[in-house]
């Protein structure tokens, strides 16, 4: 128990420190709040957090239902079948690793030169890069979608696998329609665990910055890119510290969400265990 | 219709009949269309990346079709010390990992049952919190704290980066372990080692640990595949040497050559896909369910 507690808090709990001592610092050390009254009024990390907020929604929203849909159609299945096999393989990989090296496959299909946009042009003469780029907000979250769907895959599977087929031949002896057991029985079950993979969806792609390092340099409107610049910015003095504080900011947002997922993630616990 | 065609069609028709078992025995039926149809969406998703990445990796700079992409990668010797690099890190967290964790897990479950929940909300942080915020701690830290510390941690790339996948790689192997540990009669197993004598060291390793391989290997491959693609870190705290997925990243932003960026992810997508991939045949061999390992 101690190397672990010790580990947590060297390599996770430090830097969280440094992050929350920093915001609160000037320059030369002192105490201060003016780096997070620059955080919550320029215009610059208003927009960049409003982003982020908007951008983690949809990328989390939507991975969500493809997900669930995706994982009751594995999980209906053969559970020793080829099909569960790749499924569970490819899924780990994807959501684990995939932050940056997806990017290069997104920007090989939809990017200037991509596979899809050059098959496109020849096909119907429309050049998608005139609506389209994989260096805009919208082409990072069409990369989240890649990593955020097998991540729902592994997070509502266990859940998916609990849902007792007794249940539903409970349900159907007392003559209720397959409907019926669906919207009585197996969606109240499992709500509290798809919201709470949601959740944890929404706090995984308002984090990510891989992704958007990888296709553009990182330099897309959103919270991490504010405060790569603000960290390597030589020029303005005290900028680090508006960096650590939307760092501290960022933490802020997450804890909220974790708490969220706290409560949601008891209730869970109920049936499914 | 032929003897055998009519027994085959005798033998559907008493299965049609029979009640709907579980396992092995299900009659076969047509997979219903809400099935199908998400199959088709995310096979379509996948694919097409996947296709267009194998085109456009074998597209060379001069835009004929040959394999100059993959030759560069093979042929550039900071790749190669970049994927040297990069499995290096990846083995010593994956180790470090097994063996911080399984003692840990192995604890919790006989001893510290109360602290269950703890565990679990503490392993699922790494997921959430953002890793530019450790970026920026890491820098405020590089400015205040003593230098000797700075030194030790920030001199080399394995010492800079190993602890801190570790800790990215805390909810996998939590998980991966959890499920496996919970799957055995861990009470049982432990009197047993005890009583014959064997010290604690002994039972995790030579007794708990051979009857949860599969869900450690599984913890041990994702880390890895987390540590052959994390950038963030690598890219952003400017190290002293490159790893693998940031050489990708300069290949494609630096050298504009995106084509090596993509066939360098291809390989590596291959490599960890087909570790996870052979592990669910060994975890099938040993009677334990897949999807719960990976997870």
């Amino acid at each position: 128990m101690l190397p672990f507690a010790v580990i947590v808090v060297a390599f996770l709990g430090v830097p969280l420190y440094y992050v929350i001592h920093g915001a609160f610092s000037t320059n030369t050390g002192g105490f201060t709040l003016a780096n997070f009254s620059a955080v919550f009024s320029h215009a610059q990390y208003l927009r960049a957090l409003r982003n982020d907020a908007v951008l983690a929604l949809w990328t989390s929203i939507g991975p969500a239902i493809l997900g669930l849909w995706f994982a009751a159609a594995i999980v209906a299945g053969n559970p020793d079948g080829l099909l569960r096999r790749i499924v569970a393989s490819a899924s780990g990989v994807l959501a684990y690793f995939a932050g940056a090296p997806l990017a290069f496959a997104v920007i090989a299909s939809y990017g200037t030169l991509g596979t899809v946009t050059v098959l496109i042009n020849s096909l119907f003469h429309v050049n998608l890069t005139n609506t389209f780029s994989t260096a805009s907000i919208l082409g990072v979250g069409l990369t989240y979608f890649y990593f955020q769907i097998p991540l729902m895959v592994i997070f509502v599977t266990p859940a998916l696998e609990g849902l007792r087929p007794e249940w539903e031949e409970a349900a159907r002896n007392l003559g209720a329609t397959r409907a019926q057991y669906l919207r009585r029985v197996a969606a109240p079950v499992l709500a509290p665990s798809v919201i709470a993979a949601t959740l944890l969806l929404f706090g995984s792609a308002f984090s990510a910055y891989a992704t958007a390092l990888a296709l553009d340099g990182g330099t897309i409107d959103i919270v991490p890119t504010q405060i790569n610049l603000a960290l390597s910015n030589n020029v303005i003095v005290g900028q680090t510290n508006v960096g650590e504080a939307l760092g501290a900011e960022m933490i802020l947002i997450v804890a909220v969400v974790m708490v969220l997922y706290w409560f949601v993630q008891r209730r869970a616990g109920r049936w499914l265990r | 219709m032929s003897a055998v065609e009519g027994i085959e069609a005798q033998v559907a028709e008493v299965t049609a009949q029979l009640p709907r078992s579980r396992g092995p025995f299900r009659p076969r039926r047509r997979p219903a269309l809400w099935r199908v149809s998400i199959m088709v969406i995310v096979a379509g998703l996948y694919l097409i990346i996947l296709l267009s990445s194998i085109k456009f990796s074998l597209i060379s700079a001069s835009g004929k079709y040959d394999l100059s992409n993959y030759s560069a990668i093979f042929n550039s010797a900071d790749v190669r010390a970049s994927a040297l690099l990069s499995l290096e890190i990846a083995g010593i967290v994956a180790a470090a990992s097994v063996l911080l964790m399984l003692p840990t897990v192995v604890l919790v479950r006989l001893k510290l049952p109360r602290l269950t929940i703890w565990m679990e909300a503490l392993t699922i942080l790494p997921i959430v919190v953002p890793p530019i915020v450790i970026v920026a701690g890491l820098d405020q830290m590089r400015e205040t704290a003593p230098l000797w510390l700075v030194t030790l941690l920030f001199n080399h790339t394995i010492t800079a980066l190993a602890p801190f996948y570790l800790i990215f790689s805390l909810p996998l192997m939590y998980r991966s372990i959890d499920t496996g540990v919970r799957a055995i009669d861990l009470h049982t197993l432990v009197d047993a080692s005890r009583n014959l004598g064997a010290g604690w060291w002994t039972t995790i390793y030579r007794v708990i640990l051979p009857n949860v391989q599969t869900a450690v290997l599984g913890g041990m491959f994702l880390t890895i595949a987390l540590c052959l693609g994390e950038v963030v870190l690598a890219d952003l705290l400017n190290l002293p040497t490159n790893t693998f997925p940031v050489e990708m990243i300069q290949f494609a932003n630096q050298d504009n050559a995106p084509g090596v960026s993509v066939a360098m992810t291809l390989l590596s997508f291959l490599f960890t896909f087909l570790l996870l991939f052979v592990l669910t045949f060994l975890a099938r061999r040993r009677g334990h369910r897949t999807s719960g390992v990976i997870s």
